[in-house]
């Protein structure tokens, strides 16, 4: 399952030399309860990079990438987002949310709102744009998805691949510079993890600096300017997808691909 | 195509005729339902035959007529003129609006009340939230009629009058009931009050009108300034155009009572905190499975698209929540009007209690009875069409 | 995907797990997140607990340190006069616990209400055992009940006899709330079937039924049975008031339970329908092996639910002067010498009522959580 799209030739990196960060996290500790899950991680991310977070259940991935917008809070070290720090002040807080967008592994679409009026609801309330303005990008996303028919649907009526796809577009009304993907093809059945995918690579060839966890390995070669490898809280190895795949060093990365590959 | 068609191609289903045997299905079905409606029909025809008879034999004329004599019954409080020169139908009227009387103030505090406790129990605070735990589980393990014996009992042994409990100025408490100062209701009150009304209506266009200029240009506009003045400023403004009268009845003990400000009878508080405390407790586990049943997906989505916590709660939460609490609460305020009728059992005079009293005196047992059905019927079927009318209008987003 | 897990445990961390910065566990940091985890959090603790060891004092003061729990003579109520608002006058309790729990009944012969009610629990602990869910169930309530009633009446086996007349207290509400369900819900099941029914003079009687009586309060079914019932039958023919508040707390519960036994039916997948229905079996054949079994065990919970319900709302026939247990509370009372002593009674009445009613909340809470993880 790990290799659902066939790896096609890289899509080739944007990140510029000189890209400034868009992503700073410097040491950063966070537990739950006296659990350490997150153990001095320190990782940048260029503007127009794309990394794919990987590892084993429990290894503190989505933890890691929750903590970029704050659905989780950080206990020791620093996030900056966009030259924004991550600290107790909304205002901060609300500038990284716009900046930011995220799609999740259960879509959380808002089930009482038509597919339109998802997508709509942010661009309206917090960026402040006209219904009017807001409905017509909306549109272009959604045709940009490939579900502009679905409009007028209901979430409850979509297929999960759907979903994830309007969630997709939801996240891209707010015209974030920066797209979290916490799993976002792990809810979904084989048939329609390729549909995500696909959207996801067109979103890295317009040159989106895009966060994933996954284990979607074909998506990670084609697409990856960089892999990061978590166990237990704490980064193991990164590098290339060519470099962490053929060529892992640790041999927790070796155990985890050779468990990946048996196809779990 | 060929000119020839095959005729079996063209049939439609055959009518089926019913077989008047066992083995079909319908002429079953219709003998089932013959049967089963004579039987209660007879049933029916026979107590109604035995009733005649013992009508007859008893010399008890049937019919509502008996409601315009003379009452003589005497009534304790009453929100209309009342006295007991009045007809049975003047005092049964006074039974309905004293029913009314405590269950609109009852629905309103018990779903105050409730919605609290509910919110509650899902406190971060442990101490809280064990508090609502334990009050809803005993308050739902006691038979009502218990709580309200029991409320009645404490509140009559208050002391006198003269030792009335008086923990703010103006307001006494003893067993004559709770009294509170009021306000010497005049024209200009009524008329603040219409305005008020009215300003509800308004703000309910208000609303759509300033929801509708956002959509245009994209600006939120504040909702609040429109609340205050409608709600707050032009009241007041009218109650002072018509001379601003302002006399407060401050209750004060003369003799062996109070007499000025407002009066709660023991009887109606009693009968009020019993069915406020004890349908509360209902509410609160509606409420707590309403916002347990949104998802936390729900929240998190909503705050990663930027909106802010009161946003969420308004545009998301909520409008999901109340999709499930408002059918059970529904029947939560039915419960609460239907229980309204133990009033009789600590002697407030609602609709059951005058309408037992007339059959009492009247002998008129089937019309006394029917009259109390009728009435609740009444209040149910209103209760849940308004409510179905708004499940409606909030389910249309569904689906 | 996900739930790959890595069987590194032994490999060594690059970096050592540390403790928080913060204490996170033990019973400090409990009292931190859950009491204290704010000022308005710490606040409303502070307040709340200091009501509450404030009121637990003056509580247990009250009912336990400064009550009386006997009288001299069994009937000289000064002392506890004396202390009106400060200790409680258990006493009352003391004298009057056997009218209070079997009203009039011969007080040489309480044993038998009081051997009625144990079996009546008995029955009751029988039939929320899984192990009873079987037809035999139905055998076990018909013999009990028998033995129940042949208690009370007596009139054989060496038994006085004793008329209904002098029954009361607990033994009438067990009487009450337990015949109750177990002709309700047999009316229940009928009637929600009926209303499922695509006859529709049948469904239309149904219907007519239970929203009639879910329409009205308890309160004017009692006063039905009370005052109209000599009306409806024919001269001559009388049944004791015990049998119509019971016949009308039977209309009045099957109305409620044909609801609950209704959303049962609903849930029930329509396959199991059409299996039957492939299997060419009747609609009796179909209904009593397939249907009810299944749509029956996903109801229990808000059965018993409904159960508790009129338990409870057994005490209104004190309003049409049965003697049940608040009845027999209420008239305890009523002596001049015991007049004012209300509350000690009513909360004697309310353990009684609530230890009924918290045992069977809790068992149907029980089952509810049961059921929900069977079916995840």
């Amino acid at each position: 399952m790990s290799d659902t799209i066939e790896a096609g030739p890289h899509i080739g990196s944007v990140v510029r030399a000189d890209a400034p960060p868009a992503i700073v996290m410097d040491k950063v500790n966070k537990w739950f309860g006296a659990l350490h899950v997150l153990r001095d991680v320190s990782l940048n991310v260029a503007l127009g990079e794309r990394v794919v977070v990987c590892g084993p259940s429990g290894s503190g991935k989505s933890t890691l990438i929750r903590c970029i917008n704050r659905l989780e809070q950080h206990q020791e070290g620093r996030i900056v987002v966009e030259g924004n720090e991550l600290t107790d002040d909304l205002r901060s807080l609300d500038a990284i949310r716009r900046e930011v967008g995220m799609v999740f592994q259960s879509f959380n679409l808002f089930p009482h709102l038509t597919i339109l009026e998802n997508c709509t609801l942010a661009p309206i309330w917090v960026r402040k744009m006209p219904k009017a303005e807001a409905e017509a990008l909306a549109m272009e996303y959604l045709e940009r998805v490939k579900i502009p028919e679905q409009a007028k649907k209901y979430p409850g009526q979509l297929s999960g691949g759907q979903q994830q796809r309007v969630a997709i577009a939801r996240a891209l009304c707010m015209k974030p510079k920066i797209m979290l993907f916490d799993e976002p093809t792990s809810a979904l059945d084989p048939e329609m993890i390729k549909e995500v995918l696909d959207t996801m690579v067109g979103l890295a060839a317009d040159g989106m600096t895009m966060v994933c966890v996954t284990h979607e390995m074909g998506f990670a070669r084609q697409v990856a300017d960089r892999v990061v490898f978590m166990d237990r809280g704490e980064i193991v190895e990164s590098g290339t997808p060519t470099d962490m795949f053929e060529t892992p060093k640790t041999d927790r990365l070796k155990l985890f691909l050779s468990q990946i590959l048996r196809g779990h | 195509m060929s000119s020839t068609i095959d005729p079996r191609l063209l049939r439609t289903p055959p009518k089926k005729g019913i077989r008047l045997s066992w083995a079909d299905e319908r002429f079953r079905a219709i003998i089932w339902q013959i049967l089963i409606v004579g039987i209660v029909v007879t049933i029916v025809w026979w107590l109604v035959r035995n009733t005649q008879h013992n009508l007859e034999v008893r010399r008890i004329a049937t019919g509502f007529g008996f409601l315009q004599r003379e009452a003589g019954l005497p009534i304790a409080e009453s929100l209309i003129e009342y006295t007991p020169q009045n007809s049975y139908l003047v005092a049964l009227t006074v039974g309905v609006l004293n029913t009314l009387k405590v269950a609109v103030v009852g629905v309103i505090l018990a779903t105050i009340l409730g919605t609290m406790v509910g919110i509650a129990r899902l406190s971060k605070n442990w101490l809280v939230a064990k508090i609502a735990a334990v009050y809803v589980e005993v308050i739902r393990d006691l038979p009502l009629l218990l709580q309200l014996l029991f409320w009645y009992t404490i509140l009559q042994s208050l002391p006198g009058p003269r030792q009335a409990i008086n923990p703010v100025s103006g307001v006494f408490l003893s067993n004559r009931g709770l009294k509170l100062p009021w306000i010497d209701w005049q024209g200009a009150h009524t008329a603040a009050m219409w305005v008020f009304v009215a300003g509800c209506i308004a703000l309910f266009f208000v609303r759509a009108e300033l929801r509708k200029r956002q959509y245009a240009d994209g600006q939120p506009r504040a909702m609040w300034p429109w609340a205050l003045g409608l709600l707050g400023l032009a009241p007041i403004a009218v109650w002072a155009a018509m001379g601003a009268p302002w006399t407060v009845d401050w209750p004060a003990l003369r003799g062996f009572n109070f007499s000025g400000g407002v009066n709660m009878s023991p009887e109606y508080f009693a009968l009020l905190i019993g069915l406020v405390t004890y349908t509360a407790g209902f509410i609160a586990e509606i409420v707590r499975a309403g916002i347990l049943a949104v998802q936390q997906g729900q929240w998190e989505a909503a705050e990663a698209l930027g909106l802010r916590r009161p946003q969420v709660l308004k545009l998301i939460v909520l409008p999901q929540a109340l999709r499930v609490i408002i059918p059970p609460m529904t029947s939560q305020f039915l419960n609460l009007t239907k229980n309204s009728s133990l009033a009789v059992a600590i002697g407030y005079q609602d609709i059951v209690s005058i309408a037992n009293t007339t059959l009492n005196q009247t002998g008129q047992a089937i019309e006394g009875i029917a009259i109390i059905m009728g009435v609740y019927l009444t209040i149910s079927l209103s209760i849940s069409l308004f409510m179905n009318w708004y499940n409606a209008r909030i389910a249309l987003v569904e689906r | 995907m996900s739930d790959i897990t890595l069987g590194t445990a032994a490999v060594p961390l690059t970096t050592p797990s540390r403790t928080p910065p913060v204490l996170v566990a033990g019973p400090v940091a409990w009292m931190r997140t859950n009491l204290f985890s704010g000022w308005f959090s710490t606040a409303v603790t502070l307040a709340l607990g200091y009501l509450i060891i404030t009121r637990a004092i003056s509580f247990i003061d009250w009912a336990f340190l400064s009550a009386v729990w006997s009288v001299p003579g069994g009937n000289q109520t000064q002392v506890c006069r004396d202390m009106k608002g400060i200790g409680a006058c258990w006493a009352v309790i003391t004298e009057k616990h056997r009218f209070i729990l079997f009203g009039t009944y011969p007080f040489d012969e309480h044993w038998r209400p009081a051997l009625a009610c144990l079996l009546f629990v008995g029955l009751y602990v029988v039939s929320a055992m899984r192990r009873f869910w079987r037809k035999e169930l139905a055998l076990i309530w018909i013999g009990m009940l028998t033995a129940i009633g042949i208690l009370m009446w007596g009139g054989i086996l060496g038994l006085s006899f004793v008329p209904q007349e002098r029954w009361g207290g607990l033994p009438i509400t067990l009487i009450l709330s337990t015949f109750g369900l177990a002709f309700a819900f047999p009316l229940s099941i009928l009637v929600a079937l009926g209303r499922r029914s695509k006859m529709p003079a049948i469904k239309m009687l149904c219907v007519l039924y239970v929203e009639l009586i879910r329409g009205v309060p308890l309160i004017s079914l009692l006063f039905m049975a009370s005052v109209m019932f000599p009306l409806f039958l024919p001269e001559g023919m009388n049944i004791d008031k015990l049998l119509r508040a019971q016949v009308a707390i039977i209309l009045f519960a099957g109305a409620y339970l044909a609801e609950v036994v209704r959303a049962g039916l609903q849930a029930l997948p329509k396959g199991q329908y059409e299996a039957a229905d492939a299997m060419g079996l009747t609609y009796w054949q179909k209904t009593s092996f397939i249907v009810l079994p299944q749509a029956l065990k996903t109801v229990i919970p808000p059965l018993v639910n409904t159960f508790i319900g009129f338990f409870k709302d057994t005490s209104l026939v004190l309003i049409i002067g049965i003697f049940d247990l608040l009845t027999a509370g209420k008239t305890a009372i009523v002596e001049p010498a015991w007049q004012g002593f209300g509350v000690e009674v009513y909360v004697f009445v309310g353990v009684i009522y609530f230890l009924f009613c918290y045992a069977m909340s809790k068992y149907s809470q029980g089952l509810e959580a049961e059921l929900n993880n069977r079916r995840r």
